[in-house]
């Protein structure tokens, strides 16, 4: 009932770096689409600038990136360093794919969270979402 | 009156197909199985039980490991490591900037150079990465799609400086561009022009290098995008078709080329149903490439396969059970009757894989081969109730699933509908749900989860992030001593080529003896082909 009154939750899921492992990015997609968000999927191949683009005209709550090609160290911080660039600070920014642990205490430095890799259960992100909002 | 003893666990047993189990198979469900219509000994027609007469009996399996990482050099050092260990061929993984055609240093390649394979810019780096192994000794796979033509002319010019004739080469490009629009997503070109490039190297390989693989039909990349076992069969023998019948539409005699085309599949969770997949695999390829595209030498009809086991099964959780997951994977190829393995490492859901994961994965197929004692006969599970039932409904319904394309116009059209696509991403929605519905059960995921999601104590695999500036640097260098009026002369070339109708082989290898990266060789066909741009559907 509750839910129903507020407004869509909006998440932008993008997927950055070269890799074509969007599996997981889609199945992410529609969980959260399943959960009553409304959801901007970007394709595949976006640069740290079109991602950023994207939220500026988007203005979603969430923005989920999902990479698996082992370029987060050079990615994630260019995105994050953009978003600054852009005055964009609240927006929750869910991290997944395939992040080793030993990086991922300075990408939380850097302001990205849940770090939610393979096997993670779809409830467990859309719980997360839901109680991590920054706006 | 139900009877309290001979109560069931579930309600239903389903494979990962969505197929209804039976209790138990009787003679009466494979009643029509005919030995010599529906199965042939092995190495006759329709192959169902393997394509060899021996079998491992005669000859293994060839163990092959897939790595690349970093430099060319480094990748270099792995494949000394990996023959030195009993590997009994190679097989190559780019780096994400080469399978797109992009230099290093491009923007998209941030991060991306040496990370998931080895950067390969120039014919410096390839030079490199076969600096000391004998290209007439060994048999080479390369995992390249888009740009498989460029990688194939520069093995051939590595070749030609080792002083091995073209002829004599062995090993495989994937060259299956049509699964990457479907799954894998590694494309450049729109479809009809990929679909030249592909052609143009069958039609050279069939003339110059008599025992190259020409394409490695792909299915392995449809399953782990989320596909089913019996969509993953269909799609990738529907790929198989396509080519077969744009190679025909070129002119060439399917039995010119057929021989040289081969498969790649997946090997996922459940057992029967991957060993079925394999068996049907074959019987369904002997029947149409004989009845539909009128094949008569009997190397046309055999259906050869490398396998991997199913990088999607691998879990974070509790790594080391992944050994297992590995093993019986594996054990279902082999059971299947592979040509190649290839066994994941146990990290993988983790990082790249460490040496001593490696190790383990490759230790796990010299068991199988050596103590298991499953290669004394061949298709050991052949005649089993079960296995003839479940093979025959794979072939089933796959015959489904072609009816299906057919009435979309074919492969490509489908593409364009993004039926294949779409079929996946349902397919791969519903596995996650089933998961966490706990109607797909996962050992340390979904049941007995203790939290331990790390490798204690084992080392993990970073890649150094200064191989981007070395590999930049080396590509600048590699410019500067070359002649660069003769590149331009080469892309010019190529690209007049390309306007017409001529194979593009030839003015490939010009571009690649004269250095040309692999960036400026695509670039020059995109100023001609276009590029292909994919619906962001979910």
């Amino acid at each position: 009932m509750e839910m129903s009154e507020q407004r869509k939750i909006r998440v932008v899921v993008a997927k950055p770096g070269l890799d074509g492992h969007d599996r997981g990015a889609k199945v992410v997609a529609r969980a959260l689409r399943d959960a009553g968000m409304e959801v901007i999927y970007t394709g595949l191949h976006q640069t740290p600038r079109q991602i950023v683009e994207t939220v500026i005209q988007e203005d979603p709550d969430v923005l989920c990136l999902s990479i698996l090609s082992g370029a987060h160290n050079a990615i994630f911080p260019r995105i994050m360093e953009l978003m600054g660039e852009n005055e964009i600070d609240d927006v929750l920014i869910l991290a997944g794919g395939v992040i080793p642990e030993a990086d991922r205490a300075e990408l939380k430095d850097l302001g990205l969270e849940g770090f939610h890799g393979p096997g993670t259960p779809l409830k467990e992100i859309v719980d997360y979402i839901r109680n991590h909002l920054k706006r | 009156m139900a009877r309290k003893d001979l109560a069931e666990r579930k309600k239903a047993f389903q494979n990962l197909s969505g197929m209804e189990i039976k209790r138990v198979y009787k003679e009466k469900d494979v009643n029509d199985l005919d030995y010599q219509e529906d199965l042939g000994d092995p190495g006759e027609y329709p192959f169902t039980r393997g394509v060899y007469p021996t079998m491992y009996r005669g000859k293994l399996w060839t163990m092959r490991q897939f790595a690349g990482l970093g430099t060319a050099v480094e990748t270099n050092k792995r494949f000394k490591y990996l023959i030195e260990h009993g590997q009994t061929g190679l097989s190559v993984a780019f780096h994400l900037p080469t399978i797109y055609g992009w230099e290093s240093g491009h923007e998209l390649t941030i991060g991306e150079i040496g990370k998931e394979g080895v950067a390969i810019d120039t014919l410096a780096d390839m030079e490199d990465l076969f600096d000391g192994i004998d290209l007439g000794e060994i048999s080479t796979s390369m995992t390249i799609n888009a740009p498989a033509a460029i990688l194939l002319a520069m093995y051939i010019v590595v070749g030609e400086k080792q002083g091995v004739p073209t002829s004599m080469l062995t090993g495989t490009i994937q060259n299956d561009i049509l699964k990457e629009y479907i799954a894998q997503k590694s494309w450049i070109f729109p479809p009809e022009h990929s679909m030249r490039l592909i052609i143009d190297t069958i039609e050279y390989c069939t003339e110059h290098i008599p025992k190259w693989n020409t394409i490695s039909v792909s299915g392995y990349h449809i399953r782990e995008a989320g596909s089913t076992a019996v969509q993953e069969l269909a799609f990738t023998l529907a790929d198989g078709f396509a080519y077969v019948e744009a190679a025909v539409e070129r002119g060439l005699d399917v039995d010119d080329f057929a021989p040289r085309l081969s498969f790649f599949f997946n090997s996922h969770n459940d057992f029967f149903e991957e060993i079925a997949k394999f068996r049907a695999a074959r019987r369904i390829w002997s029947r149409k490439m004989k009845n539909t595209y009128g094949a008569s030498k009997k190397r046309s009809l055999i259906l050869r396969f490398h396998t991997q086991t199913a990088g999607v099964s691998l879990q974070a959780q509790e790594p080391e059970n992944n050994i297992i997951r590995v093993t019986l994977q594996a054990l279902a190829a082999v059971l299947g009757g592979t040509q190649s393995l290839h066994t994941n490492s146990m990290d993988e859901a983790l990082c790249l894989p460490s040496e001593k994961a490696v190790k383990i994965a490759l230790r796990t197929q010299q068991i199988i081969a050596h103590e298991s004692g499953v290669t004394n006969t061949i298709d050991p599970l052949g005649g089993s109730y079960y296995l003839e039932w479940l093979t025959n409904r794979m072939e089933e319904q796959v015959n489904a699933y072609f009816d299906k394309i057919d009435a979309l116009g074919g492969v490509i059209p489908a593409i364009k509908e993004n039926f294949f696509q779409m079929e996946i991403a349902r397919a791969a929605y519903q596995y996650q749900k089933d998961i966490e519905n706990n109607d797909i059960k996962i050992v340390g995921v979904n049941m007995q989860r203790t939290g331990e999601d790390s490798l204690g104590g084992m080392e993990i695999l970073k890649i150094d992030d200064k191989i981007g500036e070395r590999q930049v640097a080396r590509l600048k260098k590699v410019k500067s001593n070359r002649d660069n009026g003769e590149v331009a002369r080469a892309l010019r070339e190529l690209e007049s080529t390309a306007k017409g109708t001529g194979n593009l082989m030839y003015p490939i290898l010009d571009a690649v003896r004269s250095y040309a990266s692999v960036g400026e060789i695509i670039g020059t066909l995109k100023n001609v082909f276009g590029e292909y741009k994919e619906d962001a559907i979910f």
